[in-house]
Order: structure tokens, then sequence, then C-alpha cells
């Protein structure tokens, strides 16, 4: 059995010159996850690495937003376990966890109304008890998070009066003011367009940077992932099939095993980062048939 | 992270909307729109209170029932103000109240304002409980002494515990989803309106008739011994439900947004159901299922204090001052005639149930 992880080899880029020992933060052992009697992830090790800012690639239904959930202790599996520094997450008090490791869901459910400022101020939760529901370093990391995504100025406004990119960065923010280490985001750049999606990527870039947090998202743009991120880990059909840098991951013979695509792997000509250019679907393996256990 | 620095005068919000009031370890947001929503409440209630106070055969001015209230009057305006009025005009209050903020936090919990215990079953549950006791424990004459003021009280809450798991057990399917709990809901109620049918079908004419009165909600005839039951629940059950009010409004995200936050979903919205079956079944005990409060009085109070969720000490005082108001109307609408309170309320919450209904029915649309 392989523990796939997420470190990097000697060759590091810049971004990761910040990482501070390599500590293992998240560790997935032999996780085997089901929803009922459907299992969508077996066998699955991964470690991901304190500093890092992890993409999980892979086809639609391969387990990718699952494992996730897994990861930030929403789904509890059925064989294995996750720890967080160490110790088992399931066995640690949920609002503990919650001071370590933040999670943004895929399309969060905002109640109706709802301004920015209560938004963001809930991410504070974990924080805060009956009789102490506002303290001052409530009020000061909800400010900080509101500065750091830029949307300060729309604190008043209510949540479902913003636009897409408005609305994930308001999410992101409330995430931010968890005050974690840690940050899971699933598919954080759904439904926006390019301009939306590389402005909350680079968000995240700076949190890593210029915060020192650790990320792992699921992303379904290669090319954006293959950017932002200093690991990939390509997933198929609930098993990891390559977990390292983008330059080692994305290649054109994991493209085909992985996504059945064929398709050119260039240096893309801004960063150099790997980008892929697709030619078509093959019919070979790779994809999952239709009934199998992973096709949701 | 990185700091960001900030220059603010002392007791400024640093984040706009919301303003912070401190004491010692205490903190909390100031929100001075809802405080002045409960105080504006409290005052249409106590207002309400002495003009109902004064309705009657024998007429009291407001003047004097504010004297009597103080220790004043004369005997007789005593007698009818603390042994007949006052308890059920106390009773309207504290049952309005005590449905009002079940019904904050039963829509809260499954963020849909149309899960209130009245649409979803809880009050017939609890309405099945207290019918069984008043048809088949009264042998003769009213139900009086120790079966109302324990046993429809308990009856009732038995009905509206056994009815909350049934539904919750039916609507739950790897979490809860706020629309499939209403229709689990409206089924369920369905199922037990039937079932007080068929009790008062089965039983003699004078119990049905009796009960008949109950289920229309009526505040008339209450005594004191109405009073405690309610009085208590309400002692016990809304600082539990304040107490709990800072998880609810996390419960209002999507569990996985709430689970990532450090609740224990389940137990959290369990416990909170459970304080809301209580309040409602203990009300339904005392007045009968008065139509439509538990849906109205928190979504007025909502759009009152412009928050994003039913409030729970808005929804409290929103709901008191509502019945209070409508069992004025219900003794006076129609001069010498009095309507049960039920009556009132229902004509004035059954539009606003269509108005929701097309109002979610055009967003599910658009």
């Amino acid at each position: 059995m392989t523990t796939w992880t997420t470190t990097t080899s000697a060759s590091g880029n810049g971004s990761t010159a910040e990482r501070a020992d390599g500590a293992v933060r998240l560790r997935a052992e032999d996780v085997r996850l089901a929803y009922g009697e459907h299992v969508v992830v077996d066998g699955l090790d991964l470690d991901v690495v304190d500093g890092t800012v992890t993409a999980v690639i892979g086809p639609n239904g391969c387990g990718k937003s699952t494992l996730l959930r897994a990861l930030g202790r929403l789904l509890k599996p059925t064989g294995g376990q996750v720890l967080l520094d160490g110790k088992r997450i399931d066995r640690t008090p949920t609002k503990e966890v919650a001071k370590i490791l933040g999670m943004l869901p895929q399309s969060p459910l905002a109640p109706e109304g709802l301004t920015v400022a209560d938004l963001v101020a809930r991410g504070r939760h974990p924080h805060q008890a009956w009789y102490r529901q506002w303290s001052g370093d409530d009020e000061d990391a909800v400010a900080t998070a509101l500065e750091w995504t830029g949307i300060a100025d729309l604190a008043e406004r209510p949540v479902d009066e913003l636009s897409g990119g408005q609305r994930q960065r308001a999410w992101i923010s409330m995430a931010l003011a968890q005050g974690t280490d840690l940050l899971l985001l699933d598919e954080p750049t759904t439904f926006l367009d390019l301009a939306h999606q590389v402005e909350v990527l680079e968000l995240v870039r700076r949190l890593h940077r210029e915060a020192g947090r650790t990320v792992v998202m699921v992303l379904h743009d290669l090319n954006l992932a293959a950017r932002y991120c200093d690991r990939l880990v390509a997933m198929r059909a609930g098993r990891i099939v390559a977990a390292g840098e983008p330059s080692e991951v994305m290649t054109e013979a994991l493209l085909a095993d992985v996504f059945g695509l064929d398709a050119r792997v260039i240096p893309d000509p801004v960063t150099g980062s790997p980008m892929v250019v697709p030619i078509g679907v093959h019919s070979a393996s790779g994809r999952p048939a239709p009934g199998s256990p992973v096709a949701r | 992270m990185a700091a960001v620095t900030m220059v603010h005068g002392p007791g400024r919000a640093k984040v706009p909307g919301r303003r912070p009031l401190r004491v010692g370890p205490l903190s909390t947001v100031v929100r001075l729109r809802a405080a002045a929503v409960v105080a504006v409440g409290l005052g249409v209630l106590l207002l309400a209170l002495a003009v109902n106070l004064g309705l009657g055969e024998y007429p009291i001015p407001i003047p004097d029932v504010l004297a009597v209230l103080l220790g004043g009057g004369n005997t007789g305006q005593r007698f009818v103000i603390f042994d007949l009025r006052l308890p059920r005009s106390l009773t309207g209050a504290l049952v309005g109240g005590a449905l009002a903020v079940s019904g904050a936090i039963t829509q809260s919990i499954a963020r849909n304002p149309l899960a209130s215990p009245d649409i979803i079953g809880l009050t017939a549950g609890a309405t099945v409980g207290a019918v069984l006791v008043i048809v088949f424990a009264g042998s003769s004459g009213a139900v009086g002494g120790a079966a109302a003021a324990v046993g429809v009280p308990l009856a009732a809450l038995l009905g509206g515990l056994l009815t909350a798991i049934l539904i919750y057990a039916l609507a739950w399917r790897r979490g809860l989803q706020g629309f499939r709990l209403v229709l689990v809901g409206v089924g369920v109620n369905a199922m037990l309106v039937a079932l007080i049918q068929w009790m008062l079908v089965v039983t003699g004419v004078y119990q049905a008739a009796r009960a008949f009165v109950w289920l229309n909600g009526s505040l008339n005839g209450r005594g004191w011994e109405h009073v405690w039951p309610v009085a208590i629940a309400l002692a016990l059950l809304v600082p539990a439900a304040l107490g709990l009010a800072h998880v609810l409004g996390a419960l209002q995200y999507g569990d996985d947004t709430a689970r990532g936050l450090g609740i224990r979903v389940d137990r959290s919205r369990s416990a909170l159901l459970l304080v809301a079956v209580g309040l409602a079944s203990v009300a339904s005990a005392a007045a009968g299922p008065i139509a439509f409060v538990a849906l109205v009085a928190p979504q007025i109070a909502q759009r009152l204090t412009g928050i994003a969720r039913p409030p729970i000490t808005g929804s409290l005082v929103v709901g008191a001052a509502l019945t209070v108001v409508a069992d004025i109307v219900a003794r006076t609408a129609l001069g010498g005639t009095e309507l049960p309170v039920g009556i009132v309320t229902a004509v004035v919450g059954a539009p606003y149930l269509l108005f929701l209904l097309v109002r979610h029915r055009r967003r599910s649309r658009g």
C-alpha cells in the first residue's frame, strides 16, 4: 500500500519556501468512504503537509468531494481513519477541530437576507459561547477577514444581492474568520467566470504565502490547478492515481488514464506550469463505465 | 494571519452593523432595531391586556383596571379582574408567546417558514393527547381539577413528543431537509386531524361538544389552573431556547457548514426541537390549538427586526401581543357573541399561509 503524500521533493518552487518543517497536518489512512451501501472511496491513503496548497482533481464522481468531506470530518469513514495533527479527527471534540480546520462546502447555503458582516461573523462560532458572542478577538478577526478578501465595503449588504464572485469571497472570508491553519475548499471556483476564478485562486495563494495557511481544494480546471497549487492529487474511481508536483502529475499519460482525454501538455507560456491542450476524448479505459460503483 | 492595522475610537464597531456590547466576559452584538421591537411589542401587549381586562358584561374603564392591578379598586372589581379575567388574558398572552417561540425554533431548524408547529402536525399531535383526556377522562361536567391542570398538559406533551419523533424519523434522510420535513409534517398532520375527528365521532355528543370548543382554540373560562402549566413551561423553556439561540443561528446554514463550525448538528437540533415541542404542546393543552400564531408571529417578528431569522425574544413578545389583540377582537367583533380566539387568528393567518405558498412557488420557479 502506497501512501500518497503531497510532500515535495528537493525541487520546491518559490511558494514552498515558507513551509515550516514539512509536518503532516492531515492524514488519511486506508480510508473507506461510503454513502449507505454505496462505496465511493476504498483503501485510500493521503498526507497533507503543512504549508502546501493541494488540489484534488479527477473526473466527476471519482470521490474528490467525498474525500474532502472525510478530511473535514463531515463524513465518517466506514474503514480506516483520518488523523489531524496525529490525532484521530473523529475522537477530537468537533469544536476543537473547528479551531484548526475550516471547511467551505460546495455551494453553501446562507439564510435569506443575511448581511455579509453577519455571515463572516458566523465563522467565529467555534470561539464563542452563549454568553460570549462578540468578543474583541471576534471583532478583530472578522474585520481582518473582510479586509483580506476585499469586501469590507460590502459588509452591510445582504449576501443574496452579491455577484457570484463577491459571494464566494464572502464565504472564504467566513472560513478565514474562523482562524484555522487548515482550509478545505470544495470547488471554490464553481459557477464563476474565468476572471473571478483567477481572483479566488489569487486570494488562496495570498492566504498561503502571506498568512501561512495550508489549503486543500477540489478543482475542476486543470490548468488553474496546475498553476495555483504546489501539489496535485489525481483521483479516479475512488483511488489516488498520482500525487506530487504539477509537473510530475500533469502528464499526457495521466490525462489519458484518469480522464480518458487525448491531450497535449505544454508549458504555459506565462509561468511555465504544465498546460493542458485537449485534443479529444478517447474511448479507452479511464472513465468509469455507467453503472459502476463510482458513477454517480 | 497578518494583522491589518485599523484605527478606531472606543466603542465604535470595527465591523459595520455589528456594534459590540461587552461587560466583563460577557459579549454580544447590540441590535437597536430588535430591542425597539421588543420594547414596542411589550407596550402593545400591556395596553391590550388592560383593554381586555376591562371588557365583559361588567365593563371596567382602563384607569380602574390599572388601579386594581396596582392593588386598588373595590372588592367587586378585584374579584372580576383577578379571579375571572386575568387568568384568561394571561393564558392568552402566555400561550401566544409559547406558540410563537416554538414556531421561531422549528422555522429556523427547517430553514422554512412553513415548518411551524401547526402546519407540520406538532400541535395536532398535542391535540390528540389532550382530546383523549377531555373526551375520555372527564366523566361528568367540564374537565376540571387534576385532569385539567396536569392530565391535559401531560397528555398533550406526550402527543407532541411522539409526533415530533415520527416526523423526524420519516423526514430524516442523511440529514434533515426543510422542505421534506414540511411535506412529511403536512401528511402526519392530516392523519392526526382524521384521528381527532374519529375520536369526536365515537364519543358522546356532550364530550364532543366540549372538545370542539377547545379545538377552536378558546380562551373562554380559562382559570389559574390553565395559567400555571404554561407559565412554568415558559419559565423553563424560554431560557433554554435563548441559551441555544446561538447554535440555532448556525443551524440555519447547511448541515455541512454547521458541522464545519464545530456544531454537533443532530444533537443540537434534537435539543431545540424538544424545546419547541414542549412549548407548543403545553400551549395547546391550555387553550387548544390557536391557529397560525406559531406560523405568523415569528415571521412578523423577523420582518420587524430585520434579522435574517425569526428572533426568539421578538417572537415571544409579538406572539403574546398578537394573541391578546386577537382575543379582544374575538370578544367584541360580533357584539354579544364571543368567538373562540382561534377563529380570529385563522382569519389573519390563513391568507398569510397562502401568501407564503404563492411566494415559495414563484421562487422555486424563478
